[in-house]
This record gives structure tokens, C-alpha cells and sequence, in this order.
């Protein structure tokens, strides 16, 4: 077909610079990522601690995260800063608005995970006399884990399409690199539809994960199985 | 910052917020229409064929980043000789993605349909169309509406990025009004606020469907 | 040659689910007219029994006939599709275990619904059946009421009704009070006994033995996918002979022969 030999003829002159351009996506992605745990986590923390102004802060900072798109974010942070003396480079203006608001995203995702794990849960590792910290470590977290792989996988995979968004703050990643290219080609057909393949390439096999896990997680947990009769004797000998 | 300056800025937030919410509005009734019809399809089609092609469409959407959806739609179909307006790339191209989201939401509501529901109504004789339309779909449509409002809540926020096709919305005004201000802070803080209400507005829109519909 | 007397055929009925058999083998008939309870154990297959023979649970092998017709399958032996199904489905009155009214659809919409769309009454010659129906099991006075606003026994009334309503010539009713709180189960059998008198033909798979008695005139025995025993109820019931029939009573705590 004349349009894949119109993007063979070309590949020579893209691949370079669209490889590029992909592995800047990926940093994005995983800087980003890395950073919105750190956040995420943070606010789950300090949206259980008892002080009631703590909780507010956290609660209006999620509530303006999810309510503020992720390219006005950027903008403030990459051309609002600046007045007041802070420059940060595009990239970094791009992982930290991500990072926020994907944060609140995250925090979202703790709490759900945690929440999702029956009361008597913690009550019975209490009572057996094990301490906060033992009960979530042990108890809780794995458990907690388990539910949270899921969706903290779909957050991941929405991020790296969100880091589109960051061409528009001149981040050289994929989609701006692929504009620029079409400016330079007059073929942009080819060009976004190439660059589409590739953020599919990346993000598809992943939700494909996603649905993997989300299948294994339905049919139970197969390391925690009723003890059998056996071990229930030896348990009741001791 | 005098008056004449915040009138101009407020003035150009305002006629963006229009345009947005034209987009919105837009992209939100073709996602239904998109999204409905092919669960409705999905559900009661019984060729391995149809169920097949429609998730082909759906992962395609899924798994691409709007913005570059939009610039194919924009720039690459202008190039086979398809020149389309800001806004009707924009309606298209966030349409067309919600339908796949939308779509995936409506499955999952159908699916979450009680089997026993079904089941009576195949004991009354009621044929597949009958009970799907009579049955499923009532109860399937009130069990999405939760995640339909966070889909409508996270396309106005994607509205922002039609101004990359020069679709005059809040953004597009607000780089606009920045360049010739430099308020940087103000006018990007003041249209953040904006998108809160707006946002807002439309999730506070979708309890009051949930709760109308409740029984 | 159809028998005129003879409403329902079952003629060996199996079913596996892939490599378990669950029904192996049945054989039945009900007359019309008739009244036939299915008891056994959990797991016995006694619902899966009656889930066949409406085709909610298709058969592996065998054959359900109803007035001589045989359900489920077309003329050249292969399986009917849900929409093939349909209209024999509606001569087929079910009611659920867990009722699965329509939870969007007052009471009075869920007994209309069938008449209206399937039979194509008019809307208010439906409305008008519905409330005689709901009437009927003493449930005239909730016929605007949306069915969370009902107890579990009003609800399994209004399900009695809404299969009424079909006229169906068959009856099937699949454990009718072990979803209910024990003090509601009574006003669900007395609807079931005032059918039973008008003469009306029903296979009912129950756990309340001692009402099986006093309503069927027949009492299948099923263990293990099989019928172990058959007989007038009172018979099957007072003198039980296969021996797991007198474990599966005797764990009831029923007395066994009565004077």
C-alpha cells in the first residue's frame, strides 16, 4: 500500500528522532509516576491523621486536582512560576503537574485498596498482639496490594497518554516531536498515524496486563485456603 | 491589574467557557450515541464476528492519547483533502474516544444486571430485544450513571487540549490574553477556577440523575 | 397418539456440567391437573430439574414435551435459540427463588408486563388483569408500589402473580419460600394451596415437606441426580421404603409411619 511505503521511505529520517522522542515519553511516564506514589501515599497519610486542618488541606488539594485539567497545571507551574523566580525546565514542569495531579488520583486508589479489606481484618491482628505497624505491614499492605495493582496499572497506562499533554508546554516527546515532524513532512496522516501505533504499542499490551490481573484477582486467593483438617488437629495439639 | 484589564480577561474566560462547553456538550452526545449503540450491539449480537470488530475500535480509542487522535483528525485528514473546523475535529475526536469509554461503561453496566433479571424475564417469553430493552437496559443505564459522570467530569478537562487546534475555548483564549497581559498567574489561576466550577457543576449534574432515577 | 390426560413428558433427562453429571437419567409425567413436588437433598438436582424444563438450564440429552410438543428443540433436533424459545416459554408460568421482580417497575408494571408485551393486551385490559391478579393474592391494595417497598413474601406474592398472569398451562415453582424469613413463608403457601384447589398444574420443588404432603398429589424423591422414589404423596411420605429416602426424611425430623 502507497501509505506504508510512504512511511517505510521516510523511516530513515523519523525513526532517530521519534525514538527519541519515545523514550522522553517513557521518562515522563515513570518520573511522573514515581513521583505521584510519593504524593499519593502522602496524602493517604495525612488524610488519616486526626488534625481536621491537615485533613482539609489534603482534601481540597485532591478535590483541586481532579477538578483542574492537567494543561492548566502545566501551565501554571511552567509559564506562572517564573514571576515569582521559580524556572523549571519543561520536563520537569511536566512531571511534577503530573505527578500532582495524578497524586490525587493515586490517593484515591489507597484509600480504595485499604478500605476494601474487612475491619476484622486489623481488629484480629490487634488482638493477637501484633503493633500498628506489624498489622500493616503484614496484614493489611499484602492484602491491600492485591486490590491495588489493578487500578494503579490503569493510572499508569492513563499517564502515559496524559504525558501528551506536555508537548503542549514544548517537552520534546513523542506527539510534539511528531508535530514538528509533520510541519517539516506536509505528511501528517502518516505521521500521527505512526505515532498513534506507537503509544498503542506501549499502552495496549499493558490494559492487556490489567485485564490479567484483574482475572486472577476474581478466582481467589489461592495461597490462603482454608487450612485443612489435618493442620487444624496439629494447630489444636500445640 | 486595572478594571479594563480584568473586564478583557473576564471577557475572554467567558467566551472560551461557551465554546467549551459547546465541545462538551457535543462530545458527550455523540460518546453516548456511539457508546449505547455498540453495547446494545455487544449485547445482542450473537456473531463472534460483531463483538470482535466493535473491541477492535475500542482498544484502538483506548489506547491512544487524545491529543494525538486530535491532530490526526485534524491535520492528517486536511492532508486527504478532509478539511475539518477546530470544532468539528474537537466534537469528533473527543466523541469518538468517549464512545469506546462510554461503550466499556455501558457493557460493564449491562453486565452488572443481576442474571436472575434476565432469567425471568426469558421465563415470561419475552424474546432477547424485548427483555434487553424492557429489563437490562432500564437497570444497566442507572448502574453506569456513577462512572458516566466521571467520564463527563474528565472530558470537560479534556476539552483544553482543542486548543492545540485552534478552538477558541478557555485556553486558547487564556494563551491569548497572556500573551498581550503577561498576568500569567492571574489569568491561568482565574481560568483553573473556571474548570472547577465547571466541573463541578457537571458532577453535581449527575447525583441529581442518580438520585431522580433511584428506587 | 397424544393423551389428552397427560400435560407434561419429561423422558430422560440428563445434564452435565462438562465432566459432573447432575441429572442422570429422570423420567417423569404430570397429568393435567396434577400436583407433583420434587424434595431431596442440596444438590439432589431437583432445580436444575425444573430450570429444564423451561430451557433456563437446556438439557444435555432428553426430551421435555408439553401438550405433545417438545420444548427447546426445532424440527431438526438441534437447539432452539432464546428468541425461538419465547413463546413457549410463555405457556410456562416459573416462580424464582429469589423472585427477581423488576426492581424498576411498580408491582403492578411486573404482572402487566408479560400480558402487555407478549400477549399484546392493551395497556389498560393489562392494567386491569394485574390488579384482579394481585387480588388475588391478597395484594390488591400495593398495586402502585415499587417492589423495594415489600417484604419478601409480598414480593414472592406479587412474582405468583406475574406468572399468573402469563394464563400459563404450567406452573413450575422453584423453592418458593427458602429465600424467606420463616414467619413469611406462610402467606406464600397459602397462595400456592388456594392455586393447588382451583385445579390448576404444578411441578413445585420445596423444602416444606410437610406442605408438600398436604398439596402434591405426587412426591418425586431425587438424590444424586436421580429419582430414588415416587409415589402418592401420603404414601412416599408415611411409609418410605428406599432407605435414603428414610435418612433424608428422618434428618427432617420427621416422624416415619404415621398411625
Amino acid at each position: 500500500m502507497q501509505f506504508l511505503e510512504t512511511i517505510l521511505a521516510n523511516l530513515a529520517d523519523w525513526a532517530p528522532r521519534l525514538s527519541e522522542a519515545l523514550v522522553t515519553s517513557l521518562a515522563l511516564t515513570c518520573a511522573g509516576f514515581s513521583l505521584a506514589l510519593v504524593f499519593g501515599l502522602s496524602i493517604e497519610y495525612f488524610r488519616n491523621r486526626s488534625a481536621a486542618s491537615i485533613r482539609l488541606i489534603a482534601n481540597v488539594y485532591v478535590a483541586v486536582a481532579r477538578g483542574v485539567p492537567i494543561l492548566v497545571i502545566l501551565y501554571l507551574i511552567y509559564f506562572g512560576l517564573p514571576a515569582s523566580g521559580i524556572v523549571v525546565s519543561a520536563f520537569a514542569a511536566g512531571t511534577i503537574g503530573l505527578a500532582l495531579v495524578y497524586g490525587a488520583y493515586l490517593s484515591e486508589v489507597f484509600r480504595a485498596g485499604l478500605g476494601v479489606i474487612p475491619r476484622g481484618q486489623r481488629e484480629a491482628a490487634l488482638a493477637a498482639g501484633l503493633t500498628p505497624a506489624q498489622t500493616f505491614r503484614l496484614v493489611m499492605l499484602p492484602q491491600a496490594i492485591r486490590h491495588m495493582l489493578a487500578p494503579l496499572l490503569v493510572n499508569l497506562i492513563s499517564l502515559l497518554k496524559d504525558s501528551s499533554i506536555c508537548a503542549l508546554i514544548a517537552v520534546p516527546e513523542l506527539t510534539l516531536t511528531s508535530r514538528a515532524i509533520m510541519s517539516e513532512s506536509f505528511l501528517p496522516l502518516h505521521v500521527f498515524a505512526l505515532t498513534a501505533c506507537l503509544y498503542f504499542a506501549m499502552a495496549w499490551p499493558a490494559s492487556l496486563a490489567v485485564r490479567l490481573v484483574e482475572r486472577r484477582l476474581a478466582r481467589g486467593p489461592t495461597r490462603w485456603r482454608q487450612p485443612d483438617a489435618e493442620a487444624n488437629l496439629l494447630v489444636q495439639s500445640i | 491589574m486595572n478594571n479594563a484589564m480584568m473586564n478583557r480577561i473576564v471577557d475572554a474566560l467567558l467566551s472560551g467557557a461557551i465554546v467549551t462547553i459547546e465541545v462538551s456538550l457535543g462530545a458527550l452526545a455523540l460518546a453516548m450515541a456511539i457508546g449505547l449503540t455498540l453495547a446494545t450491539i455487544d449485547n445482542l449480537a450473537r456473531a463472534r464476528a460483531t463483538a470482535f470488530v466493535i473491541r477492535v475500535y475500542v482498544e484502538a480509542l483506548r489506547n491512544v492519547p487524545s491529543l494525538t487522535f486530535l491532530f490526526l483528525l485534524y491535520f492528517g485528514l486536511a492532508a486527504l483533502g478532509l478539511r475539518l473546523s477546530s470544532l468539528t475535529a474537537a466534537i469528533a475526536g473527543l466523541g469518538m474516544i468517549g464512545g469506546a469509554v462510554v461503550f466499556d461503561i455501558f457493557r460493564a453496566g449491562f453486565q452488572s444486571v443481576p442474571k436472575g433479571q434476565s432469567e425471568a424475564a426469558a421465563a415470561i417469553g419475552l424474546k432477547p430485544l424485548a427483555a434487553f430493552r424492557l429489563v437490562i437496559l432500564p437497570q444497566g443505564l442507572r448502574l453506569a450513571l456513577p462512572p458516566l459522570g466521571n467520564y463527563a467530569v474528565g472530558l470537560v478537562k479534556d476539552t483544553s487540549l482543542v486548543a492545540a487546534i485552534a478552538a477558541p475555548e478557555v485556553m486558547f483564549n487564556a494563551r491569548q490574553i497572556v500573551n498581550e497581559t503577561f498576568a500569567t498567574a492571574w489569568v491561568y489561576g482565574a481560568a483553573a477556577l473556571l474548570y472547577l466550577a465547571l466541573t463541578f457543576i457537571v458532577g453535581q449534574a449527575f447525583v441529581l440523575f442518580e438520585r431522580r432515577l433511584e428506587y | 397418539m397424544t393423551d389428552t390426560h397427560t400435560l407434561l413428558t419429561v423422558d430422560r433427562l440428563n445434564k452435565s456440567y462438562g465432566a459432573l453429571p447432575v441429572l442422570k437419567d429422570v423420567s417423569f409425567t404430570l397429568g393435567r391437573g396434577e400436583r407433583i413436588a420434587l424434595i431431596g437433598p442440596s444438590g439432589s438436582g431437583k432445580s436444575t430439574c425444573l430450570r429444564a424444563i423451561n430451557f433456563l438450564d437446556p438439557p444435555t440429552n432428553g426430551d421435555i414435551r408439553i401438550d405433545g410438543e417438545l420444548i427447546g428443540r426445532r424440527a431438526d433436533g438441534r437447539p432452539m435459540t432464546d428468541a425461538e424459545l419465547a413463546p413457549q416459554r410463555a405457556e410456562i408460568g416459573m416462580v424464582f427463588q429469589h423472585f427477581h421482580l423488576w426492581p424498576h417497575l411498580s408491582v403492578q408494571a411486573n404482572v402487566a408486563l408479560q400480558p402487555r408485551k407478549v400477549r399484546g393486551l392493551a395497556a389498560n385490559e393489562a392494567a386491569k388483569l394485574a390488579d384482579e391478579l394481585l387480588a388475588k393474592v391478597h395484594l390488591g391494595h400495593k398495586s402502585g408500589e415499587m417492589p423495594s417497598r415489600l417484604s419478601g413474601g409480598q414480593q414472592q406474592r406479587v412474582a405468583i402473580a406475574r406468572a399468573l398472569a402469563q394464563q400459563p398451562k404450567l406452573l413450575l415453582f422453584d423453592e418458593p419460600t427458602s429465600a424467606l424469613d420463616p414467619e413469611l413463608v406462610g402467606e406464600v403457601l397459602t397462595v400456592i394451596k388456594e392455586l393447588a384447589n382451583e385445579g390448576r398444574s404444578m411441578v413445585l420443588v420445596t423444602h416444606e415437606i410437610a406442605f408438600a404432603r398436604e398439596v402434591a398429589d405426587r412426591i418425586l424423591f431425587m438424590d444424586g441426580g436421580r429419582i430414588v422414589e415416587e409415589g402418592p404423596s401420603r404414601r412416599i411420605l408415611d411409609h418410605p421404603r428406599e432407605p435414603r429416602l428414610r435418612q433424608f426424611l428422618s434428618s427432617l425430623s420427621l416422624p416415619e409411619g404415621r398411625p
